[in-house]
């Protein structure tokens, strides 16, 4: 496999919804921000796409990848699409960089979107409940919420994680996501108001969750040779890893967590994992990225994460599996502040623990502020990834506030079902 | 050929929500004809008042949700019958949901834990208040008197 890099990226603002655009126009504005952000970057240089979005249901049109590539102006070049629920943005990525990585392209696109907006909220969670098991799961109340808030509820038994350690990552990532003007739902909170808020599936408030969302977002990647023709700034993407694990939650096994370089076994003796409270997949996916990347020591060797933060639960989870943490101090974690941005003011105090080396989490503000067009989710944070590296946010987000100084390394994390399909992909600054 | 053929003209009108742009009212439902293939068993018993989960061949894993092939060695499993009782092993109440399902609110799920039994059954609990839920709560399965062969014929209150 030869080394693959992103070369330019392009989103749109997401919103609630967005009637005056389909799916086709919405990509199309992202893909004409990546491509007026790297001059050399022609509709020519493109060997091929690959197009996410997750539900047929939302679209109510089958193919829509195919109507995308030729409101692109790209026939008769190869396209397919790639869907895999809430991951699909980010398998769409690395379906990318398997292209390039192969030989079989030396310029690839990665465009996705969803629209959400054209059901009702309500609807919507139903065609998101759809992928959980028809005859087992979704007549139950066929209710992503739930499965989450079971999901938590556990890790809160295993673990003691409290709601107020939850509500401190809404706080975190809408206050991070005043700065980021792509952002649906930049705010100011408090733990108060987070825990106020309308009860959604106990513990779950509605603002432990993220909301739907119309929106697209393209990432663009290119081998060596063309990313050096092309100029600019590329980011070298060095590792790729994915995992997956029962649909059903009920089949989840309870055994021995899979353990991380930084990690001995003895750490979870009489832990039962994944159980309900972890993802499997998640720590499958990062263990394969960092193996390929280098990584010993997530916490150490990272600078910044964007991960799939669907819920406020799911952050603390993830920040688990990733290793950021260990398994069960995801809320000490929190407390600690170490996945805050420096230099920005929540209105929190932290609990001065320094037990970890601060890694801002969602910088961007995540999904639970940034929104979350499902197919479009994981190349979003690819965008904001590659800017982040580049150093180049303030040009795109009008002001430096979300700018990590120097950035070396950064992750990216794709999350769909209640932990079926996960991506981690490691990016670098070259 | 007739240069005046017209197409016939309908009294239905589309029902408009907007005009800039134009959105629509666009109707779709659909009747499947949904089959359980292997799992039909286990709603077959649900309208004898049992529960059927799997019992691996291979490796002798017990699945409290039922699946016709060993999800850890793959070997085909039979069926064996699963108690009644069990424990919470974890919960939630939803005060909404899917549209079909709004009607319903609050719900409480849980994941049921049976002893001797290596995963978990997703159900619903009736007749307990949000805060009367614990982890570990002891409950008992009931059955619905007029089965609909769905999940749902299989309930749970506190035992
Ligand atoms: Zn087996």
């Amino acid at each position: 496999m030869r080394p693959v890099y992103m070369i330019s990226g392009g989103i749109t603002k997401f919103v609630k919804a967005q009637p005056h655009k389909d799916f086709r126009l919405m990509v199309r504005e992202a893909y004409d921000y990546a491509l007026a952000d790297l001059p050399g970057l022609t509709p020519e240089t493109i060997d091929g796409s690959v197009c996410s979005y997750f539900s047929d249901h939302f679209t109510r049109q089958v193919m829509a990848g195919a109507m995308v590539q030729d409101y692109l102006g790209l026939n008769p070049k190869p396209s397919r699409r790639v869907e895999g629920g809430g991951a699909t943005g980010g398998i769409c990525f690395q379906s990318a960089w398997e292209a390039v990585a192969s030989g079989r392209h030396e310029v690839c696109l990665a465009m996705g979107f969803e629209t959400m907006s054209r059901v009702n909220t309500w609807k919507g969670n139903e065609f998101i409940a759809l992928a959980s098991d028809t005859n087992f799961d979704y007549p139950l109340g066929g209710f992503y919420t739930g499965y989450y808030a079971m999901m938590v509820r556990r890790h809160m038994h295993e673990f003691g994680t409290t709601v107020e350690q939850m509500a401190k990552v809404a706080v975190k990532n809408h206050g991070n996501a005043l700065h980021n003007p792509f952002a649906q739902s930049p705010a100011m909170l408090t733990v108060d108001e987070v825990r106020s808020a309308p009860m959604v599936a106990t513990p779950l408030t509605v603002l432990d969750c993220c909301t739907m969302s119309d929106g697209a977002a393209v990432a663009i990647l290119a081998s060596e040779e063309a990313a050096s023709a092309l100029g600019g700034t590329p980011v070298r993407i060095t590792g790729i890893g994915s995992g997956s694990d029962a649909m059903r939650l009920a089949d989840r096994p309870h055994s021995e967590v899979l353990i991380l370089p930084h990690e001995n076994p003895e750490d979870y003796e009489g832990l039962r994992f994944p159980g309900v409270h972890s993802f499997r997949g998640g720590r499958m996916a990062a263990r394969s990225a960092y193996r390929m990347a280098g990584i010993t020591d997530p916490g150490t060797d990272l600078d910044f994460v964007e991960l799939h933060d669907a819920f406020t639960s799911s952050e603390i989870q993830t920040c688990e599996d990733l290793g950021l943490c260990r398994y069960g101090e995801g809320g000490s974690y929190i407390d600690s502040g170490a996945s805050f941005l420096p230099n920005l003011n929540y209105g929190l105090k932290f609990s001065g623990s320094e037990q970890w080396r601060p890694v801002p989490v969602n910088p961007s503000g995540g999904l639970l502020a940034c929104g979350h067009p499902i197919g479009a989710t994981g190349l979003m944070q690819a965008v904001f990834a590659f800017w982040q590296l580049q150093g180049s946010l303030a040009k795109h987000l009008g002001n430096s506030m979300l700018q990590l100084p120097e950035p070396r390394r950064g992750l990216i994390h794709s999350h769909a079902g209640t932990g079926t399909t996960i991506t981690v992909t490691i990016m670098e600054r070259v | 050929m007739d240069p005046r053929a017209k197409l016939p003209e309908s009294e239905e009108g589309t029902v408009l929500f907007n005009t800039d742009p134009i959105v629509i009212k666009d109707h779709y439902e659909i009747d499947y004809r949904h089959s359980y293939a292997q799992d039909s068993p286990f709603f077959a018993g649900l309208a004898r008042g049992k529960l059927m989960g799997s019992h691996c061949q291979g490796c002798g894993r017990r699945y409290a949700t039922p699946r016709g092939h060993c999800m850890e060695c793959g070997s085909a499993t039979t069926w064996c019958e699963l108690p009644h009782e069990g424990r919470v092993h974890t919960y939630t109440t939803c005060y909404y949901g899917s549209e079909s399902f709004l009607k319903e609110t609050p719900y409480t799920l849980i994941l049921v834990e049976f002893t001797g039994v290596d995963t978990l059954f997703l159900s619903r609990l009736v007749g307990a208040a949000p805060e009367e839920v614990s982890i570990g709560l002891k409950v008992r399965a009931r059955f619905l008197r007029n089965c609909k062969f769905k999940v749902t014929d299989v309930y749970f209150v506190s035992a």
